[in-house]
């Protein structure tokens, strides 16, 4: 056991924590993440690009930092700028997920096209993948691209789409090969969303808010070479970039933050002039959530580990989804409860608590519950890949 | 930064798995189980011989030097196979106890003994945690008189460890004049706990009366600690049995771990317990090198485990359909184990309540 990082790291956040205090002020606030990148936004980000705080590992030829990949410096950097309540800097699926396929599986040409206008936030991206008949299944994507006259044709239906409406550009995947096995004919296409044929219409979420679009196709035409990899590859560079992605749905610092918001609240609030942290029951409600935040810090510290020393071991990380996203959606729903009638207020109100983020947060964690892989999907995953439990087999068709 | 077991803990590991694996199996548990000492004189030689009687306890004393998280290594090995041995009462709480308060005089009277498998000692600290029945031991004179129930371990102890009131700790021989003991018949006969009736019995004190209250903190978080350890171990081997059991039961012409209701369960246990491995390590590095969060982390290890251990007896049982009920498949000494373990040194909620005091949540 040792849980010190060392004293190059200890160095190394010393300078975070100094960059923080000086240069903090200028962060832009984390309410305004979901929109459109602006003038602020930019500076921000191209600032932490220069100090190696944003699009670390990233070369610089692309536009990055160009710093050796650290995971203990990446730590660091998201301890230090998220319990600074400091941004860390541009997000979305561009960033996230579309830079580091490109790196990987991108050619030069797109490679220096796409990725330095991505991370200094002039171009920003859509993701693509799901449909309505293709959710938790979703190579069986019907969105179909044929050749016509050196351009792929697409026709279909995306749904899920955040940021369509102010995206620049769609990474989509697009069913090119209809007669190969359904894993075999998808093709990962780049194209601008001002590309004639695209009909964005939002999706407003139970939350009231409209984060999500369905995208319409109609005869868009895209040049053929704007495909990563080759046709039918599509898939795989969609895995590629999907393995990107994991880990970011329940994260236990929020679990952490979030418990300690509502310590904060159960001190302060009263329900017939009982403190509610004086109530037996919501206390005992809150320490059972703190035994469980606790358990995925800990995970978190062992995942830490893993990656350090090269260990693959899969369980600890199968479990972090499906237990972080519903732990979330709980300590939320015990902020609601130890509010009572006053937790069910959700628009302006003298009343409100918390800005309101309390119902908002606890359906919006029921969106992270479905969205990445549904808990049910989840717990395949886990008894498959973790149990060896075999898949439930295919219906057999009567003659 | 590296969290988890070193090489030579992963060695431990191994080690006293294959031990419990190949020297303990369910056939023998049944035995024992009818006996109900919670020990059997050859598990006992055998964990001897492994050298690991001593783990906690330094050199000087004869033992092995080691830390806590391989005492709770050892424990969740024991937990695993429901192993009757009274490792958690000799090997983990007293030393605890007798190093944190004991003379010089007393460690070297006491450690080597234990580190050497000649003595088992019982501990009563149930008058702290919740007292029942008008529990609670007083010392006067040299000289302790009342009841202590729930005696951990105290069923085969040749002396006991007994907190009188929360700040003294008291030695006290086993045959003493004027000591009672009464088996305590609990669901979990693996473990031998025991109720002690004391009637001016002669008692040696374990550092100064009245001012050991951190002691005795500390043995009941070590206590809580590697309870969990064995919670963990128990609970594991539960899935672990669900799961070989739903891939050979066929039904419906097809192993009953392909039908998706039944793999959700097994994943939602799965997926609960996982994470209690690195919750049971970090509570086990905290009681030996970060003070401030020892009792924290015990508290919440202890409730926690039991939380998500109670949901897999049932579930594990539950899996194996009418046969899990039975006692051929002998999952109930799992069942019964976590059963018992679960109130031991406090139920979770009595548990968590002093979470709470701790953190200053609420007064004392």
């Amino acid at each position: 056991m040792d849980l010190s990082y060392g004293t190059e790291y200890d160095d190394y956040r010393d300078e975070v924590r100094a960059f923080i205090k000086e240069h903090g002020h200028k962060s832009p606030a984390s309410s305004k993440q979901g929109n459109k990148p602006d003038t602020e936004d930019k500076a921000w980000q191209k600032l932490l690009i220069e100090r190696g705080y944003a699009a670390r590992i990233i070369p610089k030829e692309y536009g990055g930092y160009g710093g050796e990949a650290d995971l203990l410096k990446s730590v660091i950097i998201d301890e230090e700028f998220d319990g600074a309540g400091v941004s860390k800097g541009l997000g979305g699926q561009g960033i996230s997920m579309l830079v580091p396929t490109l790196l990987e599986l991108g050619t030069d040409e797109q490679k220096k096209k796409w990725i330095k206008p991505t991370l200094m936030g002039d171009i920003f991206w859509a993701q693509g993948y799901s449909e309505p008949g293709a959710g938790s299944d979703l190579a069986s994507l019907q969105t179909k691209a044929h050749v016509e006259d050196g351009k792929f044709v697409i026709n279909g239906q995306k749904i899920w789409t955040s940021s369509a409406h102010f995206a620049d550009m769609m990474f989509i995947l697009v069913r090119t090969e209809p007669d190969a096995p359904k894993h075999k004919g998808i093709s990962y296409l780049l194209l601008p969303m001002d590309t004639p044929g695209i009909e964005i219409k939002p999706l407003v979420t139970m939350t009231g808010e409209a984060t999500f679009n369905e995208v319409f196709f109609e005869d868009v035409k895209v040049p053929t070479d704007q495909i990563v990899a080759k046709r039918g590859e599509g898939w795989m560079v969609a895995n590629a970039t999907l393995k990107h992605e994991r880990g970011m749905l329940g994260d236990p610092r929020q679990s952490s933050s979030l418990l300690h918001q509502v310590v904060a609240l159960m001190n302060e609030e009263s329900v017939n002039g009982v403190r509610l942290m004086d109530s037996p029951l919501f206390r005992d409600r809150l320490l059972k959530l703190q035994g469980r935040v606790m358990a995925m810090q800990y995970n978190s510290m062992r995942l830490l580990t893993n990656d350090l020393s090269g260990n693959t071991e899969l369980m600890p990380i199968l479990v972090v989804k499906l237990i972080g996203t519903h732990l979330n959606q709980d300590i939320c729903g015990l902020a609601i409860d130890a509010l009572g009638e006053l937790g069910v207020l959700y628009d302006d109100s003298k009343y409100l608590r918390n800005s309101g983020m309390w119902q908002t947060r606890y359906m919006f964690m029921l969106g992270l519950i479905i969205g990445g892989g549904t808990s049910h999907i989840q717990k395949n995953i886990i008894s498959e890949h973790g149990l060896g439990m075999p898949r439930e087999p295919k219906p057999q068709l009567k003659a | 930064m590296e969290f988890g077991y070193s090489e030579e803990q992963k060695m431990l590991d191994e080690s006293i798995r294959r031990f419990v694996n190949s020297e303990i199996p369910l056939d023998r548990i049944r035995e024992l189980v009818l006996e109900g000492t919670g020990f059997d004189q050859t598990i006992w030689n055998g964990l001897s011989e492994l050298g690991v009687l001593g783990v906690i306890i330094p050199e000087e004393f004869g033992g092995a030097g080691m830390g806590f998280l391989d005492a709770t290594i050892i424990q969740e090995s024991l937990g695993y196979v429901v192993a009757p041995a009274p490792f958690l009462g000799t090997c983990i709480m007293a030393p605890t106890a007798i190093l944190a308060a004991g003379s010089d005089d007393q460690k070297n009277k006491w450690l080597p003994e234990i580190a050497a498998g000649n003595l088992k000692v019982g501990l009563g600290l149930s008058e702290v945690t919740g007292v029942r029945e008008n529990a609670g031991v007083t010392f006067e004179g040299g000289k302790v008189s009342g009841k202590a129930m729930f005696v951990i371990d105290g069923e085969c102890a040749d002396g006991y460890i007994l907190a009188a009131g929360k700040s003294t700790l008291v030695w006290v021989a086993a045959g003493a004049a004027g000591l009672t003991k009464t088996k305590l018949n609990t669901v979990d006969n693996t473990r031998g706990v025991v109720e002690l009736v004391l009637d001016g019995v002669e008692a040696e004190l374990i550092g100064s009366a009245g001012s050991e209250a951190a002691a005795v903190q500390k043995v009941i978080d070590a206590g809580r600690t590697a309870l969990a350890a064995d919670l963990l171990g128990t609970s594991q081997r539960m899935l672990e049995r669900a799961v070989e059991y739903a891939k050979e039961r066929k039904q419906f012409n097809r192993v009953i771990a392909s039908f998706q209701g039944l793999k959700h369960t097994c994943a939602t246990m799965a997926a609960d317990l996982e994470p209690c491995r690195a919750m049971v390590w970090y509570a086990a590095h905290c009681q030996q090198e970060i003070a401030d969060e020892a009792t924290l982390l015990a508290c919440q290890v202890k409730s926690h485990l039991s939380e998500v251990s109670t949901p897999i007896a049932n579930d594990t049982t539950l899996v194996h359909g009418g046969m899990g009920f039975t006692d051929l498949m002998g999952l109930h000494f799992w069942f019964k184990r976590i059963g018992l373990s679960r109130q031991l040194l406090g139920s979770p909620e009595s548990v968590r309540e002093e979470a709470a005091v701790l953190q200053g949540w609420i007064a004392a």
